[in-house]
Formats: structure tokens, C-alpha cells, sequence
């Protein structure tokens, strides 16, 4: 990049420290962007980085520090604290993770809203479309603007995102984890639209806690630690390590599969059906044993749900039978926790926590009737905040204590409570969906080596994944399933990724298309 | 047949209109607030300060349309309390709603008594008049039946098109249906959801005070306790049968006048037998069959009941 531009920042944040409670969200954060370029936020959920882009963009007031933006004329002024307004007329566009889109209406409808008078008359949409048109073209972000935003595919509404900052003619587009809800194929043509943007003189950042996505498409990474900046370098710099030993603090232990030792049979499913429509399986013969995982691979929307939703006892199966051991599994989720199923949902924060509660109320949840949590049926506290503290330090949950509202918590610390729950009861299945999904490097290592020491300590875990790298870093046999059936598992060192991607979409375990 | 009869006579048909009117500002009010994100049970108690304050200032002197000004801001000033308890505070919008009823109707029985401490029966006002419209009013049936009306029900059915033109063709409506459905989308795009929530709630109360002020001012000429009985209760649940859309709010007002007037003419031809009690009783529960036959595929505003705020995930 060219020297004046090092030294004439589009916008500079500069000393920003935001403190929550007892929480320095943001210490002394100093960042300069410069037009043209892509920076990468790199950091661990809880490091800072949405708290700092809620600064620029005026959602948070910080508690120190300045915002300053180049305006047209060429001179950096402080950007006016807490008004999003004014980040957006300085020509910030910000594309949140939960998507900012009114459903109710239609892209186009969006994307004007509060550009326009609001005590126009009538709307005048000729002028405003023709624009989007010429944008829609110059950007590749191309999405039918007259549909309702509930018609959208979510690819499709962060289209709509973006376009709504170009439309604004912003020269600074922030994107808080533009990946997390996109397949493989729209994060690459995302990252294209995203450098040609840049090619056009944007200044780019995103978020993000991929560091595949980070080396790949920016040009310079600031790493986020504990709320300050540890480090902010050129990406040609660096490498995956590198990365994740500045995210986390120290150099990560990536878990290691080591042979497991399989024992006897302890679930067997035999030609059980649930479910119709989209969300079925149909004639499903699988069997667990002792000390063994099994990866469940598969796109999602092709079974998996229903099947952990019968394994959990909230689904009764229309055919075929269940056993647990030697017992049937009955059709009654309390049933299911006694015989000992740990269950992981795939959506945590919805299934797995109860987010109104305290920490140490959703660590007792599923124990709450033993004799060590209460008595006559009144709550033992004592013992309840006592088991809270344990868990909190062997699990590490990050959280103010065992009176935190859990629904506070980042995804990681929410994961970290279920596991917390559900393993420590030892139980003789673990049922993990979609365990690390949405998980920074060192939260995922974490659920890693949970699962596999329940593995080595001899329950059977049946791991539902998409994810090919951790399918083959953990299972000791892999199936696949699709459209609800699934495949017979094969040790997975007969497997390569390629083999069960192909099988991900249809094809049968020899190559063949499947019927 | 007799309910042939009922059905055929512009008698029943001007009567329904006419019961359906207070109910059109009301399920209106209801639908602006609403759709803007704010439940405003407050709607019963609105309607008795409509009513009191409408009469009232007619009864001082202010003249019809006076007290109709007065009526509405009387509502905006008790949606503005609505709004600064539910929008900036976050409160509850059930118990906001419900102690502003109260509040309201407590309010107005006291103002009404301090004024008028000794009377046993309220004074009369002139009230609003049937209009006589050229030719149309003179129409066989048709006349009688829709064009008699007084200038209220004509502004109740002008209040139709206003909300819906303003919901559907301006950028103001474009806002207010954003902000009930994810208020972050507004705030993104520079827009205050708290002005917008307040600006709306205040709007549709004054709307329910009107239909208040309907009923002291044109449908009656006096004001008396509990005359609002339950109407506004009304309006909250035509309001889910509406689909929160003008148009249908307006049908429905008209089928629960309908049903309403039909009942009190079927009380007279088989009243000896039924009880009336009865007949009371149909309005209400046919809207609520209609209800639970609608509401289920109903599409609510997302963020109905939710308090906004800033920053927050």
C-alpha cells in the first residue's frame, strides 16, 4: 500500500476501553484502517471484538478513547459517541451477525428505510432501484429486492446487508462473523465480493475466529486477547499456529486420537423410523459400543435432528426399537436422562440451557431430584453452589459465578455448562450434535478432549457432525447419513474426506449415485 | 322468516354500522400501536377518557369538533405514559396496559364527579347529528341503511384509509412496521426506535379515544359509568383477527356490529323463550370462535411484547 496511506488512516480508534461490571471488554484498543485494505478482528469468543465494533458504530459508548473518521474533505474528526446515525453518515456500514433486516419486508423496503424522509408523502423507489440495480452489477451481490426478507435464503439477506451499507455509500464496512451462517461456496464468493469492494477503495473488517478464513482473504490481522490488541500484522506474517497461540494465550493442544477400546454393545438401533417429511429417518440399523465414538456425518436437514431427538427420548419412532444396554428405550426425555444419555444439543443456547437461569441452576438442572441437590423436596443451595464452584473451575467457565445469567454467557461458556452437566454424571451414552459449531480454537479443543475422556473412561458417544475435520480427528468409525438413512460405519481409518463428502451428498460407499 | 326480516330491514344495517364505529378508531389504535411493537391494553380505559373528555369539553363550550381535538389528545397524552412505561422503561406491557386502564377510567370518574358533584344525571349535549348527504341519503335502502350516519362514523371509515395509507405507502408506515417486527433493523439504518414505538402509541391511543368520544358525542349525548363495557377488550382481539391489516380490522368491526345488532333485534321477536342474557352473550362468542378459527395461522408482529434495548444481543 502506498506510504501516504500508512499515515492517513480512513478511521482510527484510538485508546478505546469499554468495562463491563468488573469486565474490561475493551483495553486501550488501537486500530487504524486505511482504504483499500481488509483486516481481519481475530480473536476468541469473549475476546472483544463485537464490543468494539459496537463502539465504532455506536451502539456502546465507549469509556475512553476516541473514534475519529477522514471526512470528504480529508482531516480525522471524532466521530459523535453512541449515535449509530452519525456512523452511518460518516460512512460506516456495519453488517451485524444476527442480521438487522425487518422481515415483514421486502429487500428493497430494507434497505431505504431511514434513507428517505420519514414524513414523505409517498415513496419514490424508481431512483433508489436503479441505483441498487447499477450497485447489484458493479458488486456481483445480486438478490431479488422486491421478495419479503422471510422468503430469503440467509446468503441471500446478508446480500441484503451488504447492499444496504453500499447503498449508504459507505467507505468502511464492518462484518461481525460474516461466515458463521454460510455454506463453504457462499464464504468464498463473499470473500470476492469482499476484495473486489476493497479494490474499489473500501476499507474492510471483519470478524471472525477461522483462522482459515483470516489467512485466506485479509490483508492484515489484528489479534484480540482478554479486550487489548496482542498483536497487528501484515497476514503475510502469519501462519495457523502463529494465530492461535496469540488468540489463546499459549500454544494449543489440538487433541490427538489415539485407538479407542471398544467394549460391548450399548445402544443398538434396528430399523427404527421417525419423523416425516424434510426431518425423518427411515429404517436406521446402528450399534454403539462401550469406549468407541461414532461420527455421524452428514449436511444438515438430512436426519440428524430426528434421530438425536429420538435417541433423547422426545420422539417416539413410528418403527423398530431402541436398546439402551439391555433395556428399551422408552419415548419420555427424563426417562432418557435416567438410563444414563447425555445429550449436547445441537442448539445450545435454545436446548441446552434454560438462558433466564443462573449458571449454577443449569448445572443441577437434570439432577435436581437427587438426594444431593435436595431434601423433602426442598433445594439444598449449599450443595448446589458448591457443585457450581467445582464445576466452574475444572470446566473453566468463564462467568462473573454461579449466580450469572447463563443467557450472558458466550456460546463457549454455554457449551462448557453442558458438558459440565451432562459428563460429569458419567453416563454410559453421550449424544454431542453439532458440539463445536459456532466455537472459537480453544473452546473447540476443549469439547475435543471432554468427549474424548468420556470415550476412554468407557461411554459410548455418537458424534453428529458436518464437519469432516473433527469427524475424522474424533471418531473411531464413521457413518453417514442422508435424506434419513444411514450407512454402515467403517473405521475411519478406511476412510478418507473426500469418500465421505461424496457420500455426504448421495453417492453410495462404492462411488455409485445412491437411488 | 323473521331473521330474514332482521337481515333485510336498512334499520339493522344502520345500526351496525353505527355500533361497528367506536370499534373501527378502536381496533385501529390497537392496530398502530401493535404494529409498531407495543401491546396497549390501555385501550379500555382510553375510551372512558375519550368519552369524558369529548363530553366534557362540550359541555364547557368547545364545540363538537373541539371536544373530538380534545378527545384524541387526552388518548395521546395517556398513550404517551403507555409509551415512556413500555419503550424507554421496558416495563411490562401487560401490567402497563392494565394499570393505565385503570388509572384512566379512575381518572375520568373522578374528574366527572368533581365537576358535576351533586347531579344524579349527567347533563346533555348536543351532539352530533345523522348527516343529510345530497341523493345518496335519499337512495331506497341504501340510503337509510349507510348514509345516515353522523360525521364520526364518516371519520371513523376516513381513519381506514388514512392508517392504511400511512402503514403501506409512506416511508413513516415503512418505519413503524420495521420497528414491530425487528426494532435493530430501524436502529441500524439511523432510525430512533423509541421515538418511533412512543410516536405510535400515542397516535393509535388517540385513535381508541375517539372511539370514546364517539360514543358520549353522537352515539349518545351524555356521559354515564361504565358505558364503555367492554369494548375495547373487543377491539384488542378484532385486532388478531385482522391480521393487523386495516381492511380486515374494518370487517371485523362491521361483523361484530353486525352480530351485535342482530342480537338485540333477535331479543325482541324470541325473547319470551331465550333468556336474554343469551343473546348477550353472541357477539362475544362468535368473535371468539372467529378467533380461534383466524388467530391460529395468525402472523404476529415479531417483536410484539419485546422491550428494545440498545446494544443489546
Amino acid at each position: 500500500m502506498p506510504e501516504t496511506e500508512t499515515v492517513h488512516p480512513l478511521l482510527s480508534l484510538q485508546n478505546i476501553t469499554k468495562i463491563f461490571g468488573d469486565l474490561v471488554a475493551n483495553g486501550n484498543v488501537n486500530l487504524d484502517l486505511h482504504a483499500g485494505e481488509i483486516v481481519a478482528l481475530l480473536g476468541e469468543n469473549g475476546a472483544g471484538k463485537t464490543t468494539l465494533m459496537n463502539i465504532l458504530f455506536g451502539h456502546y459508548v465507549a469509556d475512553e478513547g476516541r473514534v475519529m473518521v477522514r471526512t470528504s474533505s480529508g482531516t480525522l474528526v471524532d466521530l459523535e459517541p453512541g449515535a449509530p446515525q452519525a456512523a452511518l453518515e460518516a460512512g460506516i456500514g456495519m453488517v451485524h451477525q444476527h442480521f438487522t433486516l425487518a422481515e415483514n419486508l421486502t429487500g428493497l423496503e430494507n434497505i431505504v428505510l431511514g434513507t428517505e424522509s420519514l414524513f414523505a408523502r409517498k415513496f419514490s423507489r424508481s431512483k433508489a432501484r436503479a441505483k441498487l440495480q447499477e450497485l447489484m452489477q458493479s458488486s456481483g451481490l445480486e438478490v431479488d429486492l422486491d421478495l419479503r426478507v422471510s422468503k430469503l435464503a440467509v446468503g441471500e439477506r446478508q446480500r441484503v446487508e451488504i447492499l444496504k451499507a453500499l447503498y449508504r455509500d459507505a467507505r468502511i464496512l464492518v462484518l461481525d462473523e460474516p461466515t458463521a451462517v454460510l455454506t463453504p461456496q457462499e464464504s468464498d464468493s463473499l470473500f470476492n465480493t469482499l476484495k473486489l469492494l476493497a479494490a474499489k477503495g473500501m476499507a474492510i473488517i471483519f470478524i471472525s475466529h477461522k483462522m482459515a478464513e483470516v489467512l485466506g482473504a485479509s490483508d492484515r490481522v489484528a489479534v484480540l486477547r482478554g479486550g487489548r490488541i496482542v498483536a497487528d500484522l501484515p497476514t503475510s506474517q502469519c501462519d495457523r499456529h502463529k494465530l492461535a497461540e496469540l488468540m489463546v494465550g499459549h500454544a494449543v493442544q489440538m487433541a490427538e486420537r489415539e485407538p479407542g477400546n471398544p467394549g460391548e454393545e450399548i445402544l443398538v438401533f434396528k430399523g427404527v423410523s421417525a419423523g416425516e417429511g424434510r426431518e425423518l429417518i427411515e429404517n436406521v440399523n446402528l450399534s454403539l459400543r462401550k469406549g468407541e465414538i461414532i461420527g455421524l456425518a452428514g449436511v444438515s436437514g438430512n436426519g440428524q435432528s430426528m434421530l438425536a431427538k429420538v435417541l433423547s427420548g422426545l420422539e417416539e419412532p413410528t418403527a423398530g426399537a431402541v436398546t439402551l444396554g439391555s433395556q428399551p428405550l422408552k419415548a419420555n426425555a427424563a426417562a432418557a436422562i435416567q438410563s444414563g444419555v447425555a445429550r449436547i444439543p445441537e442448539d445450545r443456547h435454545h436446548d441446552g440451557i434454560v438462558g433466564a437461569m443462573s449458571v449454577e441452576e443449569n448445572l443441577v438442572l437434570e439432577e435436581i431430584r437427587k438426594p444431593a441437590y435436595q431434601r423433602f423436596g426442598l433445594l439444598r443451595f449449599n450443595e448446589i453452589r458448591k457443585r457450581a464452584q467445582e464445576a466452574i473451575k475444572a470446566y473453566d467457565i468463564r462467568c462473573s459465578g454461579p449466580l450469572a445469567v447463563s443467557r450472558l454467557l458466550s456460546g463457549g461458556n454455554i457449551q462448557k455448562i453442558v458438558l459440565a452437566r451432562t459428563l460429569d454424571q458419567e453416563p454410559a451414552i453421550v449424544l454431542a450434535a453439532q458440539p463445536s459449531r459456532g466455537l472459537d480454537v480453544g473452546a473447540t479443543a476443549d469439547v475435543h478432549r471432554r468427549l474424548q475422556e468420556a470415550r476412554d473412561r468407557g461411554a459410548g458417544v455418537l458424534l453428529i457432525s458436518e464437519d469432516l475435520d473433527e469427524l475424522f480427528q474424533l471418531s473411531d468409525r464413521i457413518a453417514v447419513i442422508h435424506r434419513g438413512h444411514v450407512s454402515e460405519p467403517m473405521a475411519s481409518e478406511e476412510l478418507d474426506k473426500k469418500q465421505v463428502g461424496l457420500m455426504m451428498a448421495g453417492h453410495s460407499a462404492k462411488g455409485e449415485q445412491a437411488a | 322468516m323473521e331473521y330474514i326480516d332482521i337481515l333485510l330491514s336498512a334499520n339493522f344495517w344502520a345500526a351496525a354500522i353505527r355500533i361497528a364505529t367506536p370499534l373501527i378508531f378502536g381496533v385501529l389504535g390497537a392496530l398502530v400501536c401493535e404494529r409498531a411493537g407495543v401491546l396497549n391494553l390501555g385501550i379500555e380505559g382510553i375510551f372512558v377518557v375519550g368519552a369524558m373528555c369529548g363530553w366534557m369539553a362540550v359541555w364547557l363550550g368547545a364545540g363538537l369538533w373541539g371536544g373530538v381535538l380534545i378527545a384524541a389528545l387526552a388518548g395521546a397524552l395517556f398513550g404517551l405514559l403507555h409509551g415512556i412505561l413500555t419503550v424507554p422503561l421496558g416495563l411490562s406491557q401487560h401490567v402497563s396496559g392494565l394499570g393505565i386502564t385503570m388509572f384512566a377510567t379512575s381518572v375520568s370518574y373522578f374528574t366527572y364527579r368533581t365537576a358535576l358533584p351533586k347531579v344524579s344525571s349527567p347533563p346533555r349535549i348536543d351532539a352530533f347529528q345523522p348527516l343529510d348527504i345530497p341523493v345518496l341519503s335519499d337512495l331506497p335502502f341504501i340510503g337509510p341503511a349507510l348514509f345516515q350516519q353522523t360525521a364520526m362514523t364518516f371519520l371513523a371509515l376516513a381513519m381506514v384509509l388514512v392508517v392504511g395509507y400511512v402503514l403501506y405507502r409512506t416511508p413513516l408506515g415503512l418505519a413503524i412496521r420495521a420497528v414491530g417486527d425487528n426494532p435493530s433493523a430501524v436502529e441500524a439504518q439511523g432510525l430512533s426506535v423509541f421515538a418511533l414505538r412512543i410516536g405510535a402509541i400515542m397516535a393509535g391511543s388517540a385513535l381508541m379515544a375517539l372511539g370514546g368520544a364517539f360514543l358520549t358525542m353522537s352515539a349518545f349525548d351524555a356521559f354515564f359509568f361504565g358505558m364503555i363495557s367492554g369494548r375495547g377488550w373487543i377491539c384488542i382481539a378484532l385486532v388478531v383477527f385482522a391480521s393487523w391489516r386495516p381492511g380486515k380490522a374494518l370487517l371485523g368491526a362491521l361483523l361484530f356490529g353486525a352480530f351485535d345488532a342482530f342480537q338485540i333485534r333477535l331479543q325482541n321477536e324470541v325473547g319470551a323463550v331465550v333468556p336474554s342474557q343469551v343473546f348477550l352473550m353472541i357477539p362475544y362468542l362468535l368473535s371468539i370462535i372467529a378467533l380461534v378459527l383466524v388467530a391460529r395461522k395468525a402472523d404476529y408482529p415479531r417483536a410484539l411484547l419485546q422491550p428494545y434495548f440498545r446494544g443489546q444481543r
